[in-house]
This record gives C-alpha cells, structure tokens and sequence, in this order.
C-alpha cells in the first residue's frame, strides 16, 4: 500500500516536471521571470505535503519514500525549493506549527550583532517564501519578503538578512534542528538525480555525434570515460539513498555525510566528463547541459563539500572503540 | 530505466545476518592472533586444516543443497559469513575458488552424478578447486583459448597451458574452458568447459613467484591428459555463456571491497594510539565513504543474484569502483605514514602496507581487467 502511494507520487511529479518545468522555463526562472504560479501549480498538486502524516493532509510518506522525489528535482532542475519545502514542512509538524502557505528552504545562518539573522546563502533564497533556520537550538522561520535580499553566486541562490524586529516577530520553537544535515540530504538526493540526467544525455550525445566516420562513443577511449562516469552515478545515487533513511526531524548524521560526500565526489567528476566528451556545444549557454552541470557544482558546494563531510565521518570512526572498521559502514547500510 | 538505476537499497534478511555473531566469535578465537601481515593475505591465503574446520561448521557450500552436503542457504547468508571471514583476514585460499563460484556452477551445470560427487567434499572443505581459463596467448581476450580436448572413445585427450591459475599447484580439480571444436577464429562458438583432475598423468603444474614473494598463482601443461566422458560439464559448446555468469558471481561480491581492509584497521589502530591527525581523519573518512555506498551496492548485486538474475553490468560496474577503493587505501595510507616526521611506525603495519602495495595491481586484473570491465560497462549502458 505504501509503495504504491510512493510509486503514484513518483510518476505524477515527473509528468508535472515534465509539462510544467522543461528547460526554458528553468532558464526563464534563472533569468528572473516570476516563479509563483509554477510554485501554486505544485502546491495545488500536494507534492510539498508528501512527508506530512495523513491527519495533517499529507501523504504520510517515510523519507526514503521521498527519495525518488527528491531526486526528480534534480533531474529536472527545478528551480524551486520544493525538497527543503518537504522536509521543513516535516519539521514544522513535528514542532506543531502549522506550515505557512508558500515554500519553505532551509538555510544556514546565524544572530548579527543588532539582534538579527543573516543567512549568506539560502538555497532558492530568491525563489522562497521563507527561510526555516535553527541558532543555538532555537528554530526560526523567517519571512524571505522582509528580509534585506543580496544576490548570491548561484543565480536561484540569495544572501538574506532580517532585522532584529523581524526577528523578533517570527514564530520561534525549541528544535535542535540540524539546518546542515537536512539541507545535505536534500542536496545529496538532488545530485543524484542531475547525475543521471547528465550520464544519459552525455550517453546519448556520444551515440549521436559522428566524427572521424563514426560515432564517438565508438572510441575506447570516450566508452571508459562514459563508464566511469556511470560508476560515480550508481555509487552516488545509493549514498544518497542511504542519506534519506529514518525520521526526517532526527537524520542520522554519518548516513547524510556518506550521502553528501560521495554525491558532492561523484558531481565534480561527472561534470567533468560529461563536459569533456561534449566539447565546446556542452558549455554554451544555449545547450541544456550547463542547467544541470552548474547545479551539480553549485549542489556540491552546499551545505558543506565532500571534505567537510569526510571529517564528520573520520571522527565517527575514530571514536569507534577498536574493532573492525567496516561496522561503521555496514551500520549505515543496514536497511529494514 | 538501464543498469544504473536498478541497484536498490537491499536489507540482509534477518535469520543470514543472524549468521554474523557465531562466525564473528569463531574468528576471534580461530584468527585474530595472526599479525596482519599474515591476515592481509585473506583470500590468498592457503590453509587447508582452517577450511576443514569451516566445514566441520557447516560453513561452506552454504548455498548448496543439504542433499549434496550444503546448507541450502541463500546468497545473503554466504555474504554475511564472507564479509567476516574478509574483514578479520582469516586464510581462505584453499576453499575460495570452489565455495565462491565451482560449487555452483557445477550445481548448476552438473549432471546429477557430478553433482553427487564433487558437492559433498567441497562442502566438507575437502576438495579444492582452480579456475582455468587465462592462457600465454588468452588474457583479456579469452575466448582465443587454444587449450583444446578432442572427443576419443574413451572420453577427451586434453593438451594446451593454462595461466595464472590462482593456487593450482594446492587443487584438486580445474574447471578449464577450452576449444572442443573449430579453432581459435571460431570466437565463442565451440568452447566448453572441461573438470580437469589435476592428479591425472600429464598434467604439469609450476607455481609463479609474485614480486612480493608469495607463489599463489601457476601455470598448468596439459600433455595428452586422458580424461572421462563425464569430465565435461555443461553442454558441449556451450562454455562461453557458462563462463559469462559465472562472472557475475566472480565479480560482486565483498572481495572485491575488502582486499585492503586489515590494512585500513590496522593503520586505524595506530591512529587511535594517540598519533590521529587531522588529515588522517579525513582520509579514514574519505574511505568508508566510498566504502558505504560500494557496500550497499554489492548487496544489492546479492539480491539481484539471489533473484536468480544475472546482472552482469551491475555486477563490473561494482567491481570496478570496488578495485579502485582496494588499491587507493595502500596508496594514501603510505602517503599518511611516509609524511610524518619523528614517529615511528610499527613494523607489522609497514609489513602489511608492503604487501598491499606489492599486490594491488593484481586487484583490477583478477576477474576481469578494469578494461574489460569499462568495455563492457559501457556496451550494458547502451553504446552502439
């Protein structure tokens, strides 16, 4: 019964995705055109509901269920927050707060000296309608519309920071809520899905582009490239797999750092490659390649890189009292 | 949707994880007094008396049919036992070969009679078995295979040489693929595979010595060597497909993960005893972050073969990837080590990083070369 409820919201979304977000809009968005009625056509499909239990006139769906959704964000590059929306939601409800109309991302952020909240890069800042964040295990949800709003690298991306009055007026609830790990989980599962985007045009692309009489996925040396490639896609689809286990409000932290490790690995080789075996068409801005590949890289660098997360993961084991290491491993994967 | 989206996280079900305790318990006691320069050797190492004791314990053929002296488990419960036997090094060189992959090809293959006589000793940890399909002139490329057995009255008259036979010189029997009709131009049509008792007249076995000093593989000549009708198993002709998914069994599995790991805890052990630095917490996190995900996949490669499915591409792309986190831990557990200054580093450690470092080319040659494997990753993932 569950896995059929998990299935239907799978292939509704990427039908949605399909009619609703192909790539133009994804490049009107980027390029500032409105994104609301793209967010009430979502909103009104229940998608941003999915984790709520059904008492809440959610889904009811476990994470691992929403992992195929977060996923298809990826692959589509939606240019809305809908993965941190889900997971927000889901920790709303668990505070007993009643989600607000509009998406919600996650953002990392922290006081400023005057008794405000600065946030130098929330995920869909610019697309959001509130940022949900956590200082000192005290979460804050904070309307992105009062915010003071600065550009950030990413062009979906916003650096945002309330004054002490805003601040003071949002509605506040004791929640150690780890911002990082949630939005890692997130991200992780993203990554995923725009690998295998990218694995599959870069496949396709070598079967069609003829040079020296035949097509390029003909020479040796494009298919090891290519299966390479699809190496990092398996690896890091289970690793973000293994991230989206267990209670979204209370994720196990050295399963999110396998996820966003060794999806943030996997992105940067692959866009490597996928970018090698295009050549120049791959990195013009006409081509749909560059939709996904920055966002690889962009995904990468959020909410903390490869590096970051190895650390998580290295503490961990170390802590382990002696004993074979791969119990560390073998306990993250263990599913049930 | 192709192979890269068809690995699922898979749960070990309960009753084989059970298995995980009493092997674990065994071990401690059977194995973990081995210096790890000696347990690195896992796989590659040859220890008859420890086999018989396996299965004593009812530990081998645990995929076998009871009728035949097995366990009647299934493939998880195999991969729980071989996870720990990996993990602690514990010598299982002896019964490798015929456990991982003889067993059930002739369980397979095998006409009831083979199966009644081979089985029962394998499962005893008795009867050793050898893979003979390398030759001089037949590497990567292997269905040019020369060896060839020509049908007489009484049988076959086999006569060629085999190549890197993993520890033929401590076998009792080589499951040889070889041409019994057409020739070498023939490709994949008319090989077969062949039960070779390598204590007939005219076999000739001479181990190789590696160049960490181990002689675990061997070249074999086969002069005129007289063999039974029934030593064919299988369909006559039919032995490169019948190689083909005994590969797959070959290439998944946690061996393919594990090669460096007594290297990985023994270096972990000296990190704990005070001499942790941050770049070294970084390093031991890098790998079990590859190591995790790997994990995973190869059981759900398990879960795929306990199907009775034959995922072949799955089970390279695993292979591969697992190879790679085999030979990088030697290399950048040397790169911690070899950059300190002022420490001394115990000798068993170094000992055990040598002869990982020494071995690991041949992670990503046994099984299958990483080119073979990228070759036919990319045909599995469509390429025309």
């Amino acid at each position: 019964m569950e896995t059929a409820m998990d299935d239907l919201f799978t292939d509704a979304l990427r039908r949605w995705l399909t009619d609703q977000c192909p790539p133009d809009r994804v490049r009107a968005i980027e390029a500032g055109e409105s994104h609301a009625s793209l967010w009430e056509s979502l909103e009104d499909s229940g998608f941003a509901d999915a984790l709520l239990p059904e008492e809440r006139g959610g889904a009811g769906l476990s994470l691992q269920q929403v992992f195929p959704l977060l996923e298809l964000c990826g692959a589509h590059a939606l240019p809305l927050p809908l993965g941190e929306t889900l997971l927000a939601r889901a920790a709303l409800a668990v505070a007993r707060i009643e989600p607000p109309r509009g998406s919600v991302t996650l953002g990392e952020a922290v006081a400023t000296a005057d008794g405000g909240v600065r946030c130098d890069r929330a995920s869909g800042g610019r697309v959001a309608d509130w940022v949900l964040t956590c200082i000192d295990d005290s979460a804050l949800l904070l309307p992105v519309r009062e915010a003071q709003v600065r550009g950030a690298v990413f062009p979906l991306d916003a650096a945002l920071t309330w004054s002490a009055a805003t601040t003071c007026g949002a509605a506040r609830f004791d929640a150690a809520l780890d911002i990082r790990a949630l939005l890692a989980c997130v991200h992780a599962a993203q990554i995923a899905g725009a690998l295998m985007n990218v694995c599959n045009r870069t496949l396709q692309y070598a079967n069609d582009r003829v040079q020296f009489g035949r097509p390029i996925g003909k020479f040796q040396a494009i298919q090891h490239q290519l299966a390479v490639m699809a190496e990092h896609v398996i690896a890091a689809r289970m690793a973000a797999q293994i991230g989206c286990r267990g209670d979204p409000t209370q994720l196990d932290r050295s399963r999110v750092a396998v996820a966003k490790a060794r999806a943030s690995e996997a992105a940067l080789e692959v866009a490597a490659a996928a970018h090698a075996i295009h050549g120049a068409i791959g990195f013009t801005a006409e081509f749909d390649l560059q939709l996904y590949t920055r966002r690889l890289h962009a995904w990468r660098q959020a909410a903390g890189a490869e590096s970051y997360w190895h650390d998580v993961l290295g503490a961990e084991l170390l802590r382990q009292p002696d004993g074979p290491a791969f119990d560390l491993p073998r306990r993250l994967t263990e599913f049930h | 949707m192709n192979a890269l989206g068809s690995l699922a996280p898979t749960a070990i079900p309960p009753d084989d994880e059970a298995l995980r305790a009493p092997v674990r318990a065994f071990l401690a006691e059977a194995v973990a007094a081995l210096p790890p320069q000696v347990r690195a050797r896992s796989w590659s190492g040859y220890d008859p008396a420890f086999s018989r004791e396996l299965g004593r314990r009812g530990w081998l053929g645990l995929t076998l049919p009871p009728q035949y002296g097995g366990a009647g488990r299934s493939p998880f419960a195999r991969y729980v036992l071989v996870e720990e036997l990996l993990n602690a090094g514990a010598p299982v060189g002896s019964h490798w070969i015929a456990d991982r992959q003889s067993g059930p090809l002739i369980l397979k293959y095998g006409t009831d009679e083979q199966k009644r006589h081979y089985l029962p000793p394998i499962c005893r940890g008795e009867s050793y078995f050898c893979i003979g399909m390398s030759e001089p002139n037949s590497g990567s490329d292997l269905a040019s295979v020369r060896t060839r057995a020509v049908r007489t009255d009484r049988g076959w008259t086999l006569s060629g040489q085999k190549i890197w036979t993993t520890y033929a010189h401590g076998c009792h029997y080589m499951i040889a693929l070889v041409r019994t009709s057409g020739d070498a131009q023939d490709r994949h049509q008319g090989l077969s595979q062949v039960i070779v008792d390598l204590s007939l007249p005219g076999v000739t076995v001479r181990p190789i010595r590696d160049q960490s000093g181990d002689s675990h593989f061997c070249e074999v000549f086969f002069d005129d060597v007289a063999l039974e009708p029934e030593a064919l198993i299988g369909e006559e002709g039919r032995g490169w497909e019948q190689v083909t998914a005994e590969l797959a069994f070959e290439r998944s599995g946690p061996e393919r993960l594990y090669s460096s790991i007594v290297l990985f805890d023994t270096w972990l052990a000296f990190l704990r005893s005070g001499v942790e630095t941050p770049s070294a917490v970084r390093l031991a996190g890098k790998i079990v972050a590859a190591l995790a995900p790997l994990r995973a996949l190869s059981v759900a490669v398990t879960g795929k073969l306990a199907r009775g499915e034959s995922p072949i591409v799955e089970a390279a792309l695993v292979k591969d990837l697992g190879t790679s986190l085999e030979q990088f831990i030697p290399a950048a557990i040397a790169d911690d080590l070899a950059s300190r200054e002022g420490q001394s580093v115990p000798m068993e450690l170094l000992l055990t990083l040598d002869y990982l470092t020494q071995v690991a080319p041949s992670f990503s040659l046994r099984g299958g070369t990483r080119d073979i494997l990228r070759g036919m990753i990319a045909r599995g993932l469509g390429l025309r």
